[in-house]
């Protein structure tokens, strides 16, 4: 069973990601949108947390980075996506965990 | 109800502001001037026109107090004070010109 | 006679409507006169940061607003540096907003001040009200 995890918190002011993290089988992939992009911004410790996260795929919707400016400052091996990117994944994965 | 301008229907909310900021055109300004009897002449489109370029860099509709001093120094002293813009605009300079300039009423406006 | 109003930005844009709501008090409140400072701390600092464009999430981006706040008579906006730097950014990171001082022929002014969290603190403690959001 694949899993699409999405998670849409910023790191520095929810858990959600470590929770993510500890819990990603090899193979999953987790999706950063909303406030949750923040995390794959360059010199931060969530984006060390994902640069170590082996065997996991990151992904990041576009548009929300974007929005907060930091699409110039991302963490290099995280793929940008868009709203049809987003679908795609969805369909890639056999179900959807949505964190919170 | 909404406004008609060059034979096209535009919403406006309870107070007479655009509902859609770009729905404006000159002819809103010229259609609700007229019908709040104001004819609109060289002086209100300088701060109608004023308050639309205010809106695109910050977007916001400012307040009277800020829009007098921020006139007041693009256009001069003459000009940025409440007795000339209230002269142009009676009902409120943030309100009826903004209103004219197809903005939201002003932050803070009551 | 005027009052010290300190509203801290503790959250970023666009994901809650905290920052929003947070600018449009600021405007609102400007209009009393009250002796007015900001403050952004933890995801508040991302508030600050430049080149949001949100075209492709329908929202809409209020950051240009921040340069008005000056005009507003509001320049007294503390970025702490420690919240800055656990997130990877810099001051060249955030717009550099300016107010003109009007007593010295509208000079253009630095209105953000980078401070330690020690030095938040002191400048909190000196407030008469404090509002976070």
């Amino acid at each position: 069973m694949t899993t699409l995890h999405t998670v849409n918190k910023s790191p520095f002011s929810s858990s959600a990601l470590d929770n993510c993290l500890g819990l990603a089988k090899n193979g999953s992939t987790v999706l950063l949108l909303e406030d949750g992009v923040y995390a794959a911004t360059a010199g931060t410790k969530s984006a060390e947390a994902i640069a170590n996260a082996d065997g996991v795929s990151f992904a990041i919707l576009g548009p929300d980075a974007q929005a907060r400016g930091i699409e110039g400052k991302l963490a290099d091996g995280i793929k940008v996506v868009d709203y049809d990117g987003f679908v795609d994944l969805v369909a890639e994965h056999d179900k959807v965990h949505a964190w919170l | 109800m909404p406004i008609e301008v060059n034979g096209k229907q535009l919403e406006v909310d309870e107070e007479g502001y655009l509902a859609n900021l770009n729905d404006w055109e000159p002819a809103v300004a010229e259609v609700m001037a007229k019908a709040e009897d104001v004819e609109l002449g060289e002086d209100h489109w300088e701060i109608i026109n004023f308050l639309r370029e205010y809106y695109e860099e910050y977007q916001i509709a400012p307040a009277v107090r800020v829009l007098t001093k921020a006139v007041g120094k693009k256009l001069g002293k003459e000009k940025g004070n409440s007795k000339y813009l209230y002269e142009l605009f009676p009902y409120g300079p943030g309100k009826q010109a903004c209103k004219y300039a197809g903005l939201p009423k002003p932050t803070g406006c009551v | 006679m005027a009052k010290k109003f300190m509203y801290m930005n503790t959250k970023a844009p666009y994901g809650t409507i905290y920052a929003l709501e947070s600018l449009e008090v600021v405007l609102i409140g400007a209009a009393f006169e009250q002796d007015v400072s900001l403050a952004f701390i933890d995801d508040g600092v991302y508030q600050l940061t430049k080149g949001q464009n949100t075209d492709g999430i329908g929202m809409k981006n209020f950051s240009p607003t921040y340069s008005a706040l000056g005009d507003y008579d509001v320049n007294k906006i503390y970025v702490e540096k420690e919240s800055l730097e656990e997130r990877g950014l810099t001051l060249d990171d955030l717009q550099h907003l300016t107010w003109e001082d009007e007593d010295e022929d509208w000079a253009e002014k630095d209105s953000i001040k980078l401070v330690s969290r020690a030095e938040l603190a002191d400048i909190l403690d000196d407030q008469d009200v404090v509002l976070s959001f």
